[in-house]
Formats: C-alpha cells, structure tokens, sequence
C-alpha cells in the first residue's frame, strides 16, 4: 500500500462541510451524487413497497386511488431521475477522470455546478410530497392528462419545472464529460485504449446533450399551456397530444439507454477483472455502444405504435427497434465470451455482473417482442410492460450498479465490503428480483392493466399478485443487508490495497482512496490494459510525486447559480416576481465566477 | 480563467465545449421549429399571418415581410462587424476589435428592439400567446431566439468592458472573443432558419 504524499496547500479545507459545499474535487462531487443517488433510491424503493403491498391481495385497502397515482408516477421518476441516474454520475464523476489519468475533469466547478442544479432539482420535484401535490399522470405524463382541465393542482408545474432543472444538471454535465474524454486524457491513452466504461460514458453523455434540449421544449410547453393558457397539447384548442408524445420519446428512448449503458460499463470493467482475461472483443464492445447511440434515436415511436402511426411508420420503427437488438447482443457475446476459459473468482462484484447478464437478457428477449406492433398492441399497457422494463432496469442497470458498488468500494473508500454480507444482498437482490418481476410476465399476459390501484378477486390475478409482493419485500431486506454493510465498512479501518484485484485500469495505479490530486505521477499508458502490461513486462513505475500539482482552489460560486436556479424555479411555481430575485441572484454569481482567479 | 490548460487535442477544451453546446442547442431549436411547422397551417381563428379570406370576409395578415427583411439584413451585418471584431482581436489591434464589437452589439440591440416592436404590434392587432396555434408557436420559437440574442449581447458587452478596465489586450481576450463569436453566428444561422421558414415560405 502505497501512502499518498499529503498536498501542502489546502489540507485545513479538506473536510467539514463547508469544505463540502464549495467543492470542486470530482471525487467529492461523485460521492455527493452517490450518497443522494442512493438515498433516492431507497425513498423511491419505498414507494414500489407500498404499491406492491396495496396489490398484494385483491381489493387492497391501504391506499386510496389518488394516493397510489402519486406513488406510481413519483416511484419511476425518482428512480429514474433521482436514484440511476445520479448513481451513474457517483460512478462516472470519480472514474472517468482516474481511468484516464486525469487530475479532474475539464472544467471542475462547472461540475460542482451540475450536482448542486441537480440536488436543486431533485428537492423541486420531490417536495411535491410535502404539498401533497405529487405528479399522478404516469412518468410519461401523456396530454392531455396534464393540461389544466385534467390536473387542477400544480403537481404538473411541479414535473415540469423539476425535470427542467435536472436537464440544466444533466447537460452541463455531460458538456463536460464529453469535453474531459476529448481532452483530458493521459498521455499514450488513445481512443482505443480507453476502458470500456469510458466510452459507454461518452456515449451517454452524448445521447443526453442531444436528447435533453427536446425534453426541455416539451416540459416548457407543459409549462405555458398550465399558467399562460396556450393549446401546445390541447385538442380542444387546436393543439395535439401526440406533439408531446414524440417530444418525450424522441428524449425518452435515448433515456433508457443512459440509464443502462453506465452499468454496462461497469459490467465491462468486473467481468475481466474477475475472469483474469482481457475483454473478448473491445472493438465490437465499443463500436456496439456506438451504434446504440445512434439507432437509439430512431426507435422512439415504437413507444407509440397504438396512437396509429399508420403501416409505414409502424414497419420502419419495429425495424429499427430489432435493429438494435443486434448490438446490444454483439455486447452479450463479447461479455459471455470475456467469462469463457477464464478462471472466474465469485465474489460480490462478479456475481452481480453475471446476475446482470442473466437478467439483462431476459429484459431484452421480452423487449424485442415489443419491437413488433401486433405483439406491442396486445401488451401495451399491462404488467407484461411493468416486467420488461423492471428486468432491464432492475436487473440491469441496478445490478450493474451494485456490482460496481462492491468492486470500486476498496478504491473510492479505502475499505472493502464485507464480502459475506455483499453475497447475501445478491442472493436476496437475485430471487427477489425473479419473484417480484418474473410473475408481472404472467399477469400482463392474463390482461391485468398497469397502474390499477386494486383489482377484483375473480379474476385469477392473486397467486401472481402475492408472489411479487413477497419478492419486493426480499429486495427491502436485500437492500437493508447493503446499508448494513456499508455502515461496517464506514466503521472499519481502511485496510484496502492500491490494487486489491490485479485490476488492469488505471485507477488502480493509485493509492485507494486516491489522493486529492489523483495520481502523484501523471501515468504514461503503453497499453490498452495498462497495469497488466506493466505486470506481464515486469515494469516498475517511477512513484515520485511532481513537483508542481495545480488544483483549481474550491468555490462557491457553483452553489450559488444553482440555488438562482432553485429560486427561479420557485418562483415559476409561485410568482414569478420570485423568479427575477433568483435569475439576478445567477447573474451575481456568474459575475463572480468570471471573476474568481483559478490559480 | 485557464482552469484548463491541457489539451490532447490542441483545441482549448473551453472552445471544445461551446462547439458541443452548439450542437445541443441545435435540438433546442429543432424541437421549437418542429412544433412550429406541426401547427403550421392550422389555425381557424383570426388574426391570421398572412392576407386571408374567411367566409367572404377578408383579414390583414400580420406579417411585415419587408420589415423583417430589413431586421434580417441587421443580424446579418453584426454576423460580419462580429468576424471583423475576431480579426481585430487576433492581429492585435485593439481599436479595430473595440470599434467592431461595438457595432456588432449596437446591430444585435437593435434586431432585438425590432422583434419588441414586432411583438408589441401583434398583440396590438390581437394576437396574444394564446389566441391561436400560430401565436403560440410563433412567440415561443421567436421569443426563445430573441433570448438567445439578448445573452449574446450581455455577454459581448461584459467582454468589451473587460477591455475598457485594461485598456489593453488580455492574453485571453481574442480567444474568448473566437469564442463568443462562434455562439453570435449560431444565433444568426438559425435566425435564417426561422425567417426562411416564418416569413418567406406561404402559410
């Protein structure tokens, strides 16, 4: 174990939490978004409990019908804006720049920037709750269901002006992901010695500055057709419904591949780790995540075959939906085939990714029968859809989630997991993921509708119905047993080695947890496996600190745009004399940050 | 401000990610333009864009072709006073890079005072946000452009006042002028989307 040198400057503002709130450290940053990420995660998780313990019998009684609208609409939007996807950025913030032997990201307050907008955003859409005012049209929020006629409250100005700051989070982000891959990387780190979750991360931060702008247009006509009477999506007035829907899926479809593609990446990186074998085919991994990228902007409509798009729309869309069943098949291989004579070490993290191959693929064999429209137009809109999407997002994304979880532990905090208490979160995660989702296949195929606050007892729903609820409640005890182990790692000395796994990437080239400045000598990369190069060559590497490590100075200014931001958002739902405070409070704060010297 | 001085590719990453943030934008007004041309053409309520005749009965259309032409032409010349400010900029020759920028901000300022006059004298002849499909998508996709303009402006006058404290060129000031320069013809370029497809194609 290597100790890193302790950097002369700034050492008294390392900790405390002002040292936390003027941050510009991407590793700060990505441990804030983890520790939101997952709160959100359990809030939102605690949302599905209810549902399924409202449904576990017929005629549930605990929860009324408005009540459970709010529950099933909160429950996809946290976990989707709140819960994956900033556990993807905890993962993307502190890796991106260590795997590519990066110092920070590009432009490191700008990052503060994005997780304070998002935190700002978050807060936005989740009081809702507090106002008992929550969005209860579905995550989608179909027209006309959100015009003033149908939601007399402001739970749809709530999503609108929540989501709208969390896109501001996300594309500044990904501005500067994308900027960082471009440009930050060590020297000899090619494009083509990238690590494979390097790349699945530029393509998502591609997928969301391309798909975010349209989201934003769609929530701002939401926007003006509640508080300035405009008909963007009112048929009474001219207006139509399916504007908003293509405007949503031309963003949302993109979407589903943001949430997945991180924990694909993740996948990449345990899955060699563990099979002690370099991963089968990289070029195929990569050129597969491209072509993702791409063709993930032209299967939108196939969120919308029953609206009657017609018979050449339909046939072009179901085409290019089993289009992308390819890559995401050429990834399936090259991971089974990374795993194939490898000599496999089953812990935690590997059990997870293998648990993400397993299920991943069911989700995507029920995803592409949905690729045909007679087969979608039976299914649309019952539990066999609730299934498809829990097994790519649960079994997929957050497995993947989870997997990195217990594989990067060792590196971000200096303490490993406990490796008995992560084999039981899987196990208890493995079956009660199957026992929850796997019967919902059944039911949508039996008819029962999604988003149903009870159903009658004739029907031949209950067996299903109570084996799910009993699975949901093993992923509550499963994710009580991850907290349990955090909190003992927390409680442990650090005891983690530079490279506890013989992992071959960069980031284990340093101390774990890394120092502030990442790396004591900026690496030099003659492989596409750098440390494993370095172990098969015998090469030591020089391990003396530079002289002169330049870390921009922490700011506040970040914060303060982002709560501009969070004023003006109140103020679009309240009055917008508000608003002006908060963009005058953003002007003063851009001012100061153009002004605040870096060096 | 050079927070980040390394590079891979040779391109200061701070121009790097206004040329990405150009091609998110890009999206932003595709979705504006598309809503536009969706609504295109579906309105039955006055008053309409373009002359009409409703039931014998005849209406002024509200579009002033040759005025906007003229506001067009405006935008277009700060396109060209804005590369003469670049220019200034990187031969070093401060008095021609402040006389340009000059002229590119006064030439933005008035296309924006244009577009006040413009939408005063639409709500003046009754078309209000939400009168009808075409002032709705009108105002939004206008009224997110002139947006677009107004930032500009703000952020050209900030710069000149940087020279005014120093009286001097910065070492970063014609790059941050490029820069800045690259969003202003961005502007411009879909400015001739939104002309082209609002006043000069028959509604």
């Amino acid at each position: 174990m290597t100790t890193a040198l302790p950097l002369a400057v700034k050492e008294e503002t390392n900790s405390g939490i002002w040292s936390w709130l003027t941050t510009v450290d991407h590793k700060k940053i990505g441990t804030m978004y983890g520790v939101s990420g997952v709160v959100f995660f359990i809030i939102a998780g605690f949302e599905a409990l209810l549902i399924r313990t409202q449904l576990a019998v017929p005629n549930g009684t605990i929860i009324d019908a408005d009540t459970y609208n709010q529950l099933f609409t909160m429950h996809a939007l946290m976990m989707i804006f709140l819960g994956v996807m900033p556990m993807g950025a905890a993962f993307f913030n502190w890796l991106v720049p260590l795997m590519i032997g990066a110092r920070d990201v590009a432009f490191p307050r700008l990052n503060a920037f994005s997780f304070w907008t998002f935190l700002s955003g978050a807060l936005l859409l989740t009081s809702s709750w507090i106002f008992g005012d929550a969005p209860d049209v579905g995550w989608f929020a179909y027209a006309p269901l959100t015009e003033k006629a149908y939601t007399v409250g402001q739970a749809m100005d709530f999503y609108a002006v929540g989501l709208l700051l969390l896109g501001v989070a996300s594309t500044v982000a990904s501005l500067n992901f994308v900027v960082t891959i471009i440009n930050m990387r060590a020297p000899g780190m090619s494009w083509f010695r990238m690590p494979v979750f390097v790349w699945m991360i530029f393509v998502v931060a591609w997928l969301l500055i391309l798909s975010l702008p349209v989201l934003t247009i769609g929530l701002v006509q939401i926007y003006f057709d509640r508080n300035f009477d405009t008909n963007f999506f009112n048929p009474m007035g001219g207006g139509d419904p399916l504007l908003w829907q293509h405007l949503f899926w031309i963003f949302g479809h993109p979407e589903v591949y943001v949430l997945i593609l991180p924990s694909m990446g993740i996948v990449s990186e345990v899955l060699p780790t563990f099979s002690r074998k370099p991963i089968f085919g990289y070029s195929a991994i990569v050129f597969a995540g491209l072509s993702i990228a791409v063709l993930g902007f032209a299967v939108w409509s196939h969120h919308m075959f029953t609206t009657g798009l017609g018979p050449v729309p339909s046939i072009v869309f179901s085409a290019s939906t089993m289009a992308i069943g390819v890559p995401t098949g050429v990834k399936i291989f090259n991971w089974l085939a990374t795993m194939w004579g490898g000599s496999i070490r089953f812990n935690s993290a590997s059990m997870f990714s293998i648990g993400f191959l397993a299920l991943f693929t069911i989700g995507g064999i029920s995803g592409v029968m949905h690729a045909s429209p007679p087969i979608d137009t039976q299914q649309q809109d019952t539990y066999f859809i609730v299934a498809h999407i829990h097994y790519v997002l649960f079994g997929g994304a957050v497995f993947g989630i989870f997997s990195g979880f217990y594989y990067w532990w060792p590196k971000f905090f200096g303490r490993f997991l406990d490796e008995k208490l992560g084999q039981i979160h899987f196990w208890l995660f493995f079956i009660g993921m199957n026992l929850t989702f796997f019967p919902m296949h059944f039911l949508g195929v039996q008819g029962m509708p999604r988003r149903i606050y009870r159903y009658d007892a004739d029907l031949g729903w209950e067996t299903w119905n109570i084996v799910a609820t009993l699975g949901s409640y093993l992923l509550g005890v499963g994710m009580l047993v991850f907290l349990y182990a955090v909190w003992k790692a927390y409680k442990s000395e650090p005891d983690a080695p530079d490279n506890p796994w013989d992992a071959p990437t960069l980031e284990w080239a340093t101390s774990s947890p890394p120092p502030e400045h990442d790396f004591d000598v900026v690496p030099v990369v003659e492989a596409r496996d750098p440390l494993w190069y370095d172990r098969d060559n015998n090469i030591t590497r020089e391990k003396t600190k530079d002289e002169h490590i330049h870390l921009p100075p922490p700011s506040y200014y970040p914060l303060l745009i982002s709560i501009g931001l969070l004023v003006g958002g109140i103020g679009m739902l309240t009055t917008l004399m508000i608003s002006a405070l908060g963009v005058l409070l953003v002007f003063y704060a851009i001012w100061g940050w153009v002004l605040e010297p870096t060096s | 401000m050079s927070e980040q001085a390394h590079s891979v590719t040779g391109i200061d990453s701070r121009k790097l990610l206004m040329w990405i943030f150009l091609a998110s934008d890009c999206l932003f007004f595709g979705a504006l333009i598309s809503t536009y041309m969706i609504f295109k053409g579906n309105i039955n309520n006055p008053p309409y864009p373009t002359d009409r005749i409703v039931n014998g009965e005849f209406f002024h259309g509200l579009l002033n072709i040759p005025l906007t032409s003229a506001s067009t032409f405006v935008l277009l010349m700060s396109s060209v006073a804005m590369v003469l400010a670049v220019y200034g900029a990187q031969n070093n020759n401060l008095k021609m890079m402040k006389g340009w920028l000059i002229s590119t901000i006064g030439l933005g300022i008035f296309f924006l005072l244009f577009q006040v006059y413009e939408f005063r004298h639409f709500l003046h002849e009754g078309l209000g946000i939400s009168t009808n499909q075409f002032g709705a998508s009108f105002y939004l996709m206008t009224g997110f452009h002139g947006v677009h303009v107004g930032i500009g402006v703000i952020i050209l006058i900030s710069l000149l006042f940087g020279t005014f404290r120093r009286n001097s060129l910065g070492p970063d000031t014609g790059f941050h002028i490029e820069t800045a320069g690259l969003y202003w013809h961005f502007v411009d370029i879909v400015w001739i989307v939104i002309f082209t497809l609002v006043y000069l194609m028959p509604y």
